[in-house]
This record gives structure tokens, sequence and C-alpha cells, in this order.
């Protein structure tokens, strides 16, 4: 079995403006492991925001005093990212919509899930102390 | 990051520097929504200087694009670098923009 670690475990308050600060610890933890630059520019970065600001600004409803945790777990094959927020949780299958439909395209929203789903191996919600989103990227 | 905005002969410039998400959308918005007020209807948003978007990003440009049109004017897109333009690939979004490779073409298109 792969051994893992931990790389990083933080908290932070719900408010979208720590965003940024926890994507870029992430690009910089995937870039010391030797990730592709694609998945340290691209995949990594724009799925930990979608999940990040899922948790805020939907679990967690931009609530002052609520926090989001973030793990990042690195074995020797996956790197696997762990959001937690204090919401109700939700269903991944059920709550992802095709942005690329005609229907859909023009939209404004409904592009998040999707977007985690293209860029990650795979995505799970499920609750433990909260409610978990699991994104998991295979490091080949 | 954020937004400087010039003018370039009729179409107005706006150059997104760092990131474009959800912490920052409303600036952008607000930007180009005040420069349509004032009357302006050519718009050219230029990624050169772009980190990531995020899905909420994009849902500002679609937006955005929707209330131009609306007012009468063009919004085009230049200078998407190869993440930028997988995120427009997977999302179709290439297709709803007019996107060039440069800003001088984006310019010319108009």
């Amino acid at each position: 079995m792969a051994e893992s670690r931990v790389a990083f475990d933080l908290q932070i308050p719900s408010d979208v403006e720590y965003i940024e600060g926890v994507v870029e610890l992430a690009r910089q933890r995937c870039r010391e492991l030797k990730i592709s630059p694609a998945k340290c520019s691209l995949n990594i970065p724009v799925a930990l925001s979608e999940a990040l600001s899922n948790a805020i600004l939907r679990g967690n409803e931009a609530t002052g005093g609520k926090q989001v945790r973030i793990r990042a777990i690195i074995s020797d094959t996956d790197l696997v990212f762990e959001v937690v927020d204090e919401g109700p949780g939700f269903d991944v299958d059920e709550c992802t919509q095709d942005c690329t439909t005609d229907e859909n395209l023009s939209k404004e929203e409904g592009r998040g899930l999707f977007l985690m789903r293209q860029l990650m191996d795979r995505v799970e919600s499920f609750r433990d102390k909260g409610n978990v989103v699991r994104l998991t990227l295979h490091r080949e | 990051m954020s937004f400087s905005i010039k003018k370039n002969a009729e179409v107005v410039v706006v150059d997104v520097e760092g990131q474009l998400i959800v912490g920052n959308r409303q600036e952008l918005k607000q930007k180009v929504l005040d420069e349509l007020e004032k009357g302006e209807k050519k718009f050219l948003i230029d990624f050169s200087q772009t980190g990531y978007i995020d899905s909420s990003g994009l849902g500002v440009l679609v937006s955005l694009s929707k209330k131009i049109r609306e007012q009468g004017g063009e919004l085009r897109l230049a200078n998407l670098n190869d993440d930028l333009q997988t995120l427009f690939e997977l999302t179709k979004l290439d297709t709803l923009f007019q996107i060039s490779d440069t800003r001088e073409r984006a310019l010319e298109s108009f």
C-alpha cells in the first residue's frame, strides 16, 4: 500500500479573500513535488478554488465565525485535497450540471462542479465531522 | 491581482493581472459596466498577464458579454495561454467568445 503524508492542514475563515493564499500554498507544494506544470498551473488551482469557494459560499453560506479546513495528502501515486465545511453536504453527482449544453452554455453560473470533475481524477463528497469534498489527482 | 483599463482608439482594453476568481470578479464586472454606462461599445479583455480563472470568473465574462451585446456592443478576448485555452475548451466557452491570439489581432477584428 502506498505510504501517504499530510503536506498541509489548515483552517481559514469563511471568506473568499483567503482562497488565493491557500491555492498558492498548494501550488508551491506541488511544484516542490515536481508535479507536471500543467497540473500546477491549471488543474490544481482551478479545482481547489472551486472546492473552497463552494465550501465558503454554499456550505458555510459565507457565515462569519464558520471555518473551512483544508488538508493536502500526498502519496507516491496521488495528491488528495480534502475541503471540509460546516454545511449539510451535497451529492456531487446530483449537483453537477453539464455546462456545455446549448441550454447551459450562456448561463452565468453552474460550471464549478463540472470543472472540478474535468480537472481532477476523482471528486467525492461525504460526511465526516462536517461536509467533506475530496479531490484526488494522480501524480502521473 | 488587479485590472487596468486603457482606451485604444474606440476600444476599451482591460488587462487582467493575476487571477480572475470569486474574490475579485465583481471588481472587473463593475469596471466594465461603468465604461458601458459611459457609452463605450467595444471591449477587449487581454489575459496575457492572467494566472488562472475560476468558474465565477468565467461566469462574469459570460454575463458581461450579454450585457454588452444588449447595448449593441461587442466583447472580444485575447492572449489566452495554453491553460486558459484548455479551460475555455472544456467549458465550450471558446464557442461563445471571439478569441484572438494577440491584442493587435483582436483590435484589428473590431
